[in-house]
Protein backbone atom coordinates (compact mmCIF):
# COMPACT_ATOMS: atom_id res chain seq x y z
CA UNK A 1 0.00 0.00 0.00
CA UNK A 2 2.68 2.48 1.05
CA UNK A 3 5.69 2.85 -1.22
CA UNK A 4 9.02 1.42 -0.13
CA UNK A 5 10.82 4.57 -1.18
CA UNK A 6 9.83 8.21 -1.12
CA UNK A 7 11.35 11.16 -2.93
CA UNK A 8 12.14 14.34 -1.02
CA UNK A 9 8.89 16.03 -1.92
CA UNK A 10 6.80 13.09 -0.81
CA UNK A 11 8.75 12.83 2.41
CA UNK A 12 8.18 16.51 3.18
CA UNK A 13 4.46 16.01 2.59
CA UNK A 14 4.35 12.99 4.92
CA UNK A 15 6.26 14.88 7.58
CA UNK A 16 3.95 17.90 7.35
CA UNK A 17 0.86 15.73 7.70
CA UNK A 18 2.39 13.88 10.65
CA UNK A 19 3.45 17.13 12.32
CA UNK A 20 -0.08 18.53 12.13
CA UNK A 21 -1.74 15.28 13.15
CA UNK A 22 0.52 14.97 16.19
CA UNK A 23 -0.40 18.49 17.20
CA UNK A 24 -4.13 17.72 17.18
CA UNK A 25 -4.39 16.38 20.77
CA UNK A 26 -2.70 19.54 22.05
CA UNK A 27 -5.01 21.73 19.99
CA UNK A 28 -7.99 19.78 21.23
CA UNK A 29 -6.91 20.39 24.83
CA UNK A 30 -6.31 24.08 24.14
CA UNK A 31 -9.81 24.26 22.68
CA UNK A 32 -11.29 22.51 25.72
CA UNK A 33 -9.47 24.89 28.07
CA UNK A 34 -10.77 27.90 26.16
CA UNK A 35 -14.37 26.68 26.01
CA UNK A 36 -14.71 25.01 29.39
CA UNK A 37 -14.80 21.52 27.91
CA UNK A 38 -12.57 19.68 30.36
CA UNK A 39 -15.38 18.40 32.58
CA UNK A 40 -15.88 18.67 36.34
CA UNK A 41 -12.21 18.00 37.21
CA UNK A 42 -10.25 19.91 34.54
CA UNK A 43 -6.83 19.32 36.08
CA UNK A 44 -7.34 15.58 36.19
CA UNK A 45 -8.46 15.60 32.56
CA UNK A 46 -5.37 17.57 31.52
CA UNK A 47 -3.07 15.26 33.45
CA UNK A 48 -4.62 12.14 32.00
CA UNK A 49 -4.70 13.31 28.41
CA UNK A 50 -1.15 14.65 28.38
CA UNK A 51 0.06 11.46 30.10
CA UNK A 52 -1.74 9.20 27.64
CA UNK A 53 -0.37 11.09 24.63
CA UNK A 54 3.14 10.96 26.01
CA UNK A 55 2.88 7.19 26.19
CA UNK A 56 1.22 7.01 22.75
CA UNK A 57 4.11 8.88 21.15
CA UNK A 58 6.67 6.82 23.05
CA UNK A 59 5.11 3.67 21.64
CA UNK A 60 4.91 5.18 18.15
CA UNK A 61 8.58 6.16 18.33
CA UNK A 62 9.49 2.63 19.35
CA UNK A 63 7.38 1.21 16.52
CA UNK A 64 9.47 2.86 13.80
CA UNK A 65 12.42 0.46 13.84
CA UNK A 66 10.48 -2.82 13.87
CA UNK A 67 8.01 -1.53 11.29
CA UNK A 68 10.81 -0.35 9.04
CA UNK A 69 12.62 -3.63 9.33
CA UNK A 70 9.54 -5.71 8.68
CA UNK A 71 8.12 -3.60 5.86
CA UNK A 72 11.36 -2.51 4.23
CA UNK A 73 10.09 1.10 4.18
CA UNK A 74 13.33 2.71 5.19
CA UNK A 75 12.01 6.24 4.96
CA UNK A 76 10.09 5.61 8.18
CA UNK A 77 13.31 6.27 10.10
CA UNK A 78 13.07 9.87 8.95
CA UNK A 79 9.91 10.29 11.04
CA UNK A 80 11.37 8.92 14.25
CA UNK A 81 12.91 12.12 15.55
CA UNK A 82 9.65 14.03 15.21
CA UNK A 83 7.70 11.30 17.02
CA UNK A 84 10.27 11.24 19.81
CA UNK A 85 10.16 15.01 20.17
CA UNK A 86 6.39 14.88 20.37
CA UNK A 87 6.68 12.33 23.17
CA UNK A 88 8.92 14.82 24.94
CA UNK A 89 6.52 17.67 24.16
CA UNK A 90 3.51 15.90 25.68
CA UNK A 91 5.69 14.59 28.52
CA UNK A 92 6.71 18.13 29.32
CA UNK A 93 3.10 19.35 29.33
CA UNK A 94 2.29 16.42 31.61
CA UNK A 95 5.20 17.33 33.90
CA UNK A 96 4.08 20.98 33.95
CA UNK A 97 0.56 20.03 35.08
CA UNK A 98 2.17 18.05 37.89
CA UNK A 99 4.52 20.74 39.17
CA UNK A 100 2.06 23.54 38.49
CA UNK A 101 -1.39 22.30 39.47
CA UNK A 102 -0.37 19.73 42.07
CA UNK A 103 2.40 21.72 43.74
CA UNK A 104 2.03 25.35 42.66
CA UNK A 105 5.70 25.23 41.49
CA UNK A 106 6.88 24.84 45.10
CA UNK A 107 10.29 23.16 44.78
CA UNK A 108 10.23 21.67 48.29
CA UNK A 109 6.80 20.25 47.75
CA UNK A 110 7.77 18.76 44.40
CA UNK A 111 10.97 17.25 45.79
CA UNK A 112 9.11 15.68 48.71
CA UNK A 113 6.51 14.16 46.42
CA UNK A 114 9.10 12.83 43.98
CA UNK A 115 11.12 11.22 46.76
CA UNK A 116 8.18 9.83 48.70
CA UNK A 117 5.99 8.24 46.13
CA UNK A 118 7.17 5.61 43.67
CA UNK A 119 4.82 6.61 40.89
CA UNK A 120 5.93 10.24 41.04
CA UNK A 121 9.56 9.09 41.26
CA UNK A 122 9.46 6.98 38.12
CA UNK A 123 7.49 9.65 36.27
CA UNK A 124 10.05 12.25 37.18
CA UNK A 125 12.98 10.02 36.24
CA UNK A 126 11.35 9.16 32.92
CA UNK A 127 10.90 12.82 32.05
CA UNK A 128 14.47 13.61 33.16
CA UNK A 129 15.80 10.84 30.93
CA UNK A 130 13.91 12.25 27.96
CA UNK A 131 15.47 15.67 28.41
CA UNK A 132 18.99 14.84 27.11
CA UNK A 133 17.44 12.88 24.26
CA UNK A 134 15.46 15.91 23.17
CA UNK A 135 18.49 18.16 23.55
CA UNK A 136 20.67 15.88 21.40
CA UNK A 137 18.08 15.39 18.70
CA UNK A 138 19.68 17.78 16.18
CA UNK A 139 21.96 16.68 13.34
CA UNK A 140 24.70 18.83 14.84
CA UNK A 141 24.44 16.97 18.15
CA UNK A 142 24.65 13.62 16.40
CA UNK A 143 27.82 14.77 14.61
CA UNK A 144 29.31 16.14 17.79
CA UNK A 145 28.63 12.98 19.79
CA UNK A 146 29.44 10.60 17.00
CA UNK A 147 26.90 8.09 15.78
CA UNK A 148 27.92 5.29 18.11
CA UNK A 149 27.79 7.31 21.31
CA UNK A 150 24.63 9.06 20.20
CA UNK A 151 22.97 5.70 19.66
CA UNK A 152 24.06 4.42 23.06
CA UNK A 153 22.65 7.52 24.73
CA UNK A 154 19.39 7.25 22.85
CA UNK A 155 18.88 3.65 23.91
CA UNK A 156 17.73 5.11 27.24
CA UNK A 157 14.37 5.54 25.51
CA UNK A 158 13.81 1.86 26.38
CA UNK A 159 14.22 2.76 30.06
CA UNK A 160 11.81 5.67 29.58
CA UNK A 161 9.23 3.26 28.17
CA UNK A 162 9.62 0.82 31.05
CA UNK A 163 9.41 3.61 33.64
CA UNK A 164 6.32 4.98 31.92
CA UNK A 165 4.68 1.56 32.20
CA UNK A 166 5.40 1.41 35.95
CA UNK A 167 4.20 4.99 36.35
CA UNK A 168 0.89 4.01 34.76
CA UNK A 169 0.49 0.81 36.78
CA UNK A 170 1.08 2.48 40.13
CA UNK A 171 -1.29 5.27 39.34
CA UNK A 172 -4.48 3.31 38.88
CA UNK A 173 -6.64 1.27 41.20
CA UNK A 174 -6.65 -2.50 40.99
CA UNK A 175 -10.03 -2.22 39.28
CA UNK A 176 -8.66 -0.14 36.40
CA UNK A 177 -5.67 -2.20 35.29
CA UNK A 178 -6.92 -2.86 31.78
CA UNK A 179 -5.25 0.15 30.12
CA UNK A 180 -1.90 -0.13 31.91
CA UNK A 181 -1.81 -3.81 30.96
CA UNK A 182 -2.55 -2.97 27.34
CA UNK A 183 0.17 -0.32 27.18
CA UNK A 184 2.69 -2.54 28.95
CA UNK A 185 1.91 -5.38 26.54
CA UNK A 186 2.49 -3.17 23.51
CA UNK A 187 5.75 -1.95 25.04
CA UNK A 188 6.82 -5.52 25.78
CA UNK A 189 6.13 -6.50 22.16
CA UNK A 190 8.18 -3.58 20.83
CA UNK A 191 11.10 -4.20 23.18
CA UNK A 192 10.79 -7.96 22.73
CA UNK A 193 11.09 -7.59 18.99
CA UNK A 194 14.39 -5.74 19.50
CA UNK A 195 15.74 -8.37 21.86
CA UNK A 196 14.81 -11.07 19.42
CA UNK A 197 16.35 -9.12 16.55
CA UNK A 198 19.62 -8.66 18.44
CA UNK A 199 19.79 -12.29 19.35
CA UNK A 200 19.15 -13.24 15.76
CA UNK A 201 21.94 -10.99 14.56
CA UNK A 202 24.63 -11.09 17.20
CA UNK A 203 23.44 -13.62 19.74
CA UNK A 204 26.03 -15.98 21.14
CA UNK A 205 23.37 -18.61 21.29
CA UNK A 206 23.28 -21.17 18.55
CA UNK A 207 20.38 -21.13 16.17
CA UNK A 208 17.61 -23.47 17.18
CA UNK A 209 17.94 -26.86 15.60
CA UNK A 210 15.59 -27.41 12.75
CA UNK A 211 12.64 -29.52 13.76
CA UNK A 212 10.19 -31.39 11.69
CA UNK A 213 6.85 -29.62 11.79
CA UNK A 214 3.93 -31.77 12.76
CA UNK A 215 1.10 -31.66 10.32
CA UNK A 216 -2.36 -32.15 11.76
CA UNK A 217 -4.32 -31.85 8.57
CA UNK A 218 -3.70 -33.21 5.17
CA UNK A 219 -3.60 -30.63 2.43
CA UNK B 1 -38.72 16.32 41.87
CA UNK B 2 -38.79 18.56 44.95
CA UNK B 3 -38.82 16.96 48.39
CA UNK B 4 -41.46 18.51 50.66
CA UNK B 5 -40.79 19.98 54.08
CA UNK B 6 -37.01 20.07 54.02
CA UNK B 7 -35.67 22.15 56.88
CA UNK B 8 -32.20 23.42 57.67
CA UNK B 9 -30.03 21.54 60.12
CA UNK B 10 -27.67 22.73 62.83
CA UNK B 11 -25.07 20.40 61.32
CA UNK B 12 -25.09 22.07 57.94
CA UNK B 13 -21.93 23.72 56.63
CA UNK B 14 -21.60 27.30 55.54
CA UNK B 15 -19.60 26.64 52.38
CA UNK B 16 -20.51 27.18 48.77
CA UNK B 17 -21.95 23.93 47.41
CA UNK B 18 -20.47 22.33 44.30
CA UNK B 19 -22.81 22.85 41.30
CA UNK B 20 -25.57 20.27 40.90
CA UNK B 21 -24.36 19.29 37.41
CA UNK B 22 -20.93 18.44 38.80
CA UNK B 23 -22.27 16.37 41.69
CA UNK B 24 -24.44 14.23 39.41
CA UNK B 25 -21.86 13.79 36.64
CA UNK B 26 -18.66 13.09 38.55
CA UNK B 27 -18.08 10.31 41.03
CA UNK B 28 -17.50 6.66 41.72
CA UNK B 29 -20.33 4.13 41.50
CA UNK B 30 -18.61 1.05 40.14
CA UNK B 31 -21.87 -0.81 39.59
CA UNK B 32 -22.31 1.55 36.64
CA UNK B 33 -18.72 1.55 35.45
CA UNK B 34 -15.18 2.30 36.58
CA UNK B 35 -14.81 5.89 35.36
CA UNK B 36 -15.80 9.12 37.08
CA UNK B 37 -18.34 9.86 34.37
CA UNK B 38 -19.78 6.31 34.26
CA UNK B 39 -22.52 6.80 36.88
CA UNK B 40 -23.70 10.00 35.19
CA UNK B 41 -23.93 8.14 31.90
CA UNK B 42 -25.27 4.75 33.00
CA UNK B 43 -27.24 5.17 36.20
CA UNK B 44 -30.43 5.96 34.29
CA UNK B 45 -30.91 2.16 34.31
CA UNK B 46 -31.48 2.17 38.07
CA UNK B 47 -35.11 1.69 39.19
CA UNK B 48 -35.46 3.32 42.63
CA UNK B 49 -39.16 2.37 42.95
CA UNK B 50 -40.46 0.07 44.25
CA UNK B 51 -37.68 -0.28 46.83
CA UNK B 52 -37.31 -1.86 50.23
CA UNK B 53 -34.55 -2.27 52.77
CA UNK B 54 -34.06 -5.45 54.80
CA UNK B 55 -32.80 -4.92 58.34
CA UNK B 56 -31.44 -8.07 59.97
CA UNK B 57 -28.66 -9.59 62.06
CA UNK B 58 -28.40 -8.76 65.75
CA UNK B 59 -31.95 -7.44 65.97
CA UNK B 60 -34.94 -8.90 67.82
CA UNK B 61 -37.15 -8.95 64.74
CA UNK B 62 -35.65 -8.72 61.25
CA UNK B 63 -37.83 -6.44 59.16
CA UNK B 64 -38.26 -5.19 55.64
CA UNK B 65 -39.01 -1.47 55.32
CA UNK B 66 -40.57 0.16 52.29
CA UNK B 67 -38.81 3.27 51.01
CA UNK B 68 -42.04 5.28 51.15
CA UNK B 69 -42.26 4.59 54.87
CA UNK B 70 -38.57 5.29 55.46
CA UNK B 71 -39.05 8.73 53.94
CA UNK B 72 -41.60 9.48 56.68
CA UNK B 73 -39.43 8.37 59.61
CA UNK B 74 -38.18 11.85 60.43
CA UNK B 75 -38.32 15.42 59.21
CA UNK B 76 -35.98 15.83 56.24
CA UNK B 77 -33.02 18.07 56.93
CA UNK B 78 -30.70 19.87 54.58
CA UNK B 79 -27.14 18.86 55.46
CA UNK B 80 -24.44 20.56 53.46
CA UNK B 81 -21.34 18.44 54.02
CA UNK B 82 -17.81 18.27 52.69
CA UNK B 83 -17.19 15.14 50.66
CA UNK B 84 -13.56 14.00 50.40
CA UNK B 85 -12.78 11.13 48.04
CA UNK B 86 -9.87 8.84 48.93
CA UNK B 87 -8.54 9.61 45.43
CA UNK B 88 -7.77 13.20 46.39
CA UNK B 89 -10.68 15.25 45.08
CA UNK B 90 -13.47 16.80 47.07
CA UNK B 91 -16.73 18.68 46.82
CA UNK B 92 -19.40 20.28 48.98
CA UNK B 93 -22.75 18.52 48.79
CA UNK B 94 -26.12 19.79 50.06
CA UNK B 95 -27.60 16.43 51.04
CA UNK B 96 -31.15 15.98 52.25
CA UNK B 97 -31.68 13.27 54.83
CA UNK B 98 -32.05 12.30 58.46
CA UNK B 99 -29.81 10.71 61.09
CA UNK B 100 -29.07 6.99 60.91
CA UNK B 101 -30.14 6.77 64.55
CA UNK B 102 -33.77 7.03 63.37
CA UNK B 103 -33.44 3.43 62.22
CA UNK B 104 -32.26 2.36 65.67
CA UNK B 105 -35.53 3.64 67.13
CA UNK B 106 -37.45 1.25 64.87
CA UNK B 107 -35.58 -2.01 65.29
CA UNK B 108 -34.62 -3.59 68.55
CA UNK B 109 -30.88 -4.03 68.24
CA UNK B 110 -29.51 -6.63 70.65
CA UNK B 111 -26.61 -5.95 73.00
CA UNK B 112 -24.39 -8.14 70.83
CA UNK B 113 -24.37 -5.70 67.92
CA UNK B 114 -21.04 -3.90 67.64
CA UNK B 115 -20.90 -3.07 63.96
CA UNK B 116 -23.33 -2.42 61.16
CA UNK B 117 -23.04 -3.43 57.52
CA UNK B 118 -24.58 -1.57 54.59
CA UNK B 119 -25.20 -3.61 51.46
CA UNK B 120 -25.82 -2.03 48.07
CA UNK B 121 -28.00 -3.41 45.32
CA UNK B 122 -26.18 -5.66 42.84
CA UNK B 123 -28.69 -6.33 40.08
CA UNK B 124 -27.05 -7.06 36.71
CA UNK B 125 -30.25 -5.99 34.93
CA UNK B 126 -29.94 -2.47 36.28
CA UNK B 127 -26.22 -2.35 36.99
CA UNK B 128 -24.32 -3.67 33.98
CA UNK B 129 -20.88 -3.65 35.64
CA UNK B 130 -21.72 -6.08 38.42
CA UNK B 131 -21.30 -8.74 35.73
CA UNK B 132 -17.58 -7.88 35.76
CA UNK B 133 -15.34 -8.83 38.66
CA UNK B 134 -14.26 -5.22 39.31
CA UNK B 135 -15.10 -5.65 42.99
CA UNK B 136 -16.53 -8.39 45.16
CA UNK B 137 -20.22 -7.70 44.59
CA UNK B 138 -22.52 -6.76 46.19
CA UNK B 139 -20.79 -3.64 47.51
CA UNK B 140 -20.65 -3.58 51.29
CA UNK B 141 -19.50 -0.93 53.71
CA UNK B 142 -19.53 -0.88 57.49
CA UNK B 143 -19.33 1.30 60.57
CA UNK B 144 -18.75 0.75 64.24
CA UNK B 145 -22.08 1.15 66.01
CA UNK B 146 -21.07 4.36 67.80
CA UNK B 147 -19.92 5.86 64.50
CA UNK B 148 -23.22 4.95 62.91
CA UNK B 149 -25.16 6.54 65.75
CA UNK B 150 -23.22 9.80 65.63
CA UNK B 151 -25.59 12.66 64.71
CA UNK B 152 -23.48 13.51 61.66
CA UNK B 153 -24.08 10.07 60.12
CA UNK B 154 -27.12 10.30 57.88
CA UNK B 155 -29.21 8.43 55.42
CA UNK B 156 -29.38 10.72 52.40
CA UNK B 157 -32.55 10.67 50.30
CA UNK B 158 -32.06 13.93 48.45
CA UNK B 159 -29.70 16.47 46.97
CA UNK B 160 -30.24 20.22 46.47
CA UNK B 161 -33.73 19.85 47.92
CA UNK B 162 -34.69 17.25 45.32
CA UNK B 163 -35.09 13.48 45.28
CA UNK B 164 -31.67 11.79 45.35
CA UNK B 165 -30.43 11.43 41.75
CA UNK B 166 -29.64 7.93 40.47
CA UNK B 167 -25.87 8.49 39.98
CA UNK B 168 -25.60 9.48 43.64
CA UNK B 169 -27.15 6.30 45.01
CA UNK B 170 -30.92 6.64 44.79
CA UNK B 171 -33.14 6.11 46.61
CA UNK B 172 -31.23 5.73 49.89
CA UNK B 173 -27.55 6.03 50.70
CA UNK B 174 -25.27 6.53 53.65
CA UNK B 175 -23.25 9.71 54.22
CA UNK B 176 -20.45 9.79 56.80
CA UNK B 177 -18.82 13.17 56.23
CA UNK B 178 -15.61 12.66 58.25
CA UNK B 179 -14.70 9.51 56.29
CA UNK B 180 -13.55 9.02 52.73
CA UNK B 181 -16.43 9.02 50.29
CA UNK B 182 -16.42 5.30 49.55
CA UNK B 183 -17.67 4.61 53.10
CA UNK B 184 -21.02 6.03 52.01
CA UNK B 185 -22.73 2.97 50.55
CA UNK B 186 -25.18 3.81 47.76
CA UNK B 187 -28.56 2.34 46.80
CA UNK B 188 -28.81 0.39 50.06
CA UNK B 189 -31.01 -2.74 50.10
CA UNK B 190 -29.80 -4.48 53.25
CA UNK B 191 -28.57 -3.41 56.66
CA UNK B 192 -27.11 -5.99 58.99
CA UNK B 193 -26.11 -5.54 62.62
CA UNK B 194 -23.18 -7.79 63.49
CA UNK B 195 -20.79 -8.70 66.31
CA UNK B 196 -17.54 -8.70 64.34
CA UNK B 197 -15.86 -5.99 62.32
CA UNK B 198 -16.91 -6.69 58.73
CA UNK B 199 -14.39 -7.10 55.93
CA UNK B 200 -15.71 -4.49 53.55
CA UNK B 201 -15.56 -4.55 49.77
CA UNK B 202 -12.61 -2.18 49.53
CA UNK B 203 -10.73 -3.93 52.32
CA UNK B 204 -10.96 -7.09 50.23
CA UNK B 205 -9.90 -5.25 47.07
CA UNK B 206 -6.85 -3.61 48.67
CA UNK B 207 -6.19 -4.54 52.32
CA UNK B 208 -3.14 -2.29 52.65
CA UNK B 209 -4.74 0.63 50.82
CA UNK B 210 -8.21 0.81 52.35
CA UNK B 211 -8.76 0.34 56.05
CA UNK B 212 -12.01 -0.26 57.91
CA UNK B 213 -12.06 3.19 59.50
CA UNK B 214 -10.95 5.26 56.49
CA UNK B 215 -11.25 8.50 58.40
CA UNK B 216 -10.07 11.48 56.38
CA UNK B 217 -6.54 11.99 57.67
CA UNK B 218 -3.94 14.28 56.05
CA UNK B 219 -1.18 12.61 58.08
CA UNK B 220 -1.77 9.06 56.91
CA UNK B 221 -0.92 8.73 53.23
CA UNK B 222 -2.56 6.25 50.91
CA UNK B 223 -0.07 3.61 49.82
CA UNK B 224 0.42 5.34 46.49
CA UNK B 225 -0.34 9.00 47.10
CA UNK B 226 -0.31 11.62 49.80
CA UNK B 227 -3.57 12.59 51.50
CA UNK B 228 -2.24 15.93 52.76
CA UNK B 229 -3.99 17.94 50.05
CA UNK B 230 -7.10 17.66 47.94
CA UNK B 231 -8.48 19.24 44.81
CA UNK B 232 -11.89 20.78 45.35
CA UNK B 233 -13.78 20.33 42.10
CA UNK B 234 -13.86 23.67 40.31
CA UNK B 235 -10.53 24.81 41.77
CA UNK B 236 -7.18 24.54 40.04
CA UNK B 237 -4.78 24.51 42.96
CA UNK B 238 -4.98 22.00 45.76
CA UNK B 239 -6.09 22.89 49.25
CA UNK B 240 -5.03 21.37 52.56
CA UNK B 241 -7.02 18.37 53.73
CA UNK B 242 -8.41 18.77 57.25
CA UNK B 243 -8.25 16.07 59.94
CA UNK B 244 -11.56 14.19 59.94
CA UNK B 245 -12.45 16.31 56.92
CA UNK B 246 -12.98 19.31 59.18
CA UNK B 247 -15.28 17.48 61.61
CA UNK B 248 -12.61 16.72 64.23
CA UNK B 249 -14.40 18.74 66.90
CA UNK B 250 -17.50 16.58 66.52
CA UNK B 251 -15.98 13.12 66.02
CA UNK B 252 -12.37 12.96 67.27
CA UNK B 253 -13.47 11.65 70.68
CA UNK B 254 -14.80 8.50 68.98
CA UNK B 255 -11.19 7.50 68.39
CA UNK B 256 -9.61 8.64 71.66
CA UNK B 257 -6.60 6.49 72.48
CA UNK B 258 -6.51 4.76 69.09
CA UNK B 259 -3.40 4.78 66.91
CA UNK B 260 -4.90 6.23 63.73
CA UNK B 261 -1.90 5.10 61.67
CA UNK B 262 -2.64 1.53 62.59
CA UNK B 263 -6.41 1.85 62.42
CA UNK B 264 -6.49 3.79 59.16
Amino acid sequence: MLPRTLNDRQLTAVKTVLFLAALLPALQLAWAIAFDGLGPNPVETLQRKTGTWTFNFLLLTLTVTPLRSISGMHWLIRLRRMLGLYAFFYGTLHFLTFIGFDHAFDINDIAKDVVKRPFATVGFVAWTLMLPLALTSTNAAIRRLGGKRWQTLHRSVYAVGILAAFHYFWLVKATALLWPILYATLLALLLGWRAQDRIRRYGPWPALPKVQTIRFFRK
Amino acid sequence: EKLPGVRPSQWTLDEKPTPYETIVSYGNFYEFGPDKDSPGKNAYRLRPRPWSVLVEGEVKKPQRFDIEDILKWAPLEERTYRMRCVEGWSMVVPWVGFPFSELMKRVEVTGNAKYVEFWSLADPEQMPYVRLPLLDWPYMEGLRLDEAMHPLTIFAVGLYGEVLPKPNGAPLRLVVPWKYGFKGAKSIVRIRFVREMPRTTWMKAGPDEYGFYSNVNPDVPHRRWSQSHERRLGEFLKRKTLPFNGYAEQVAQLYAGMDLRKFF
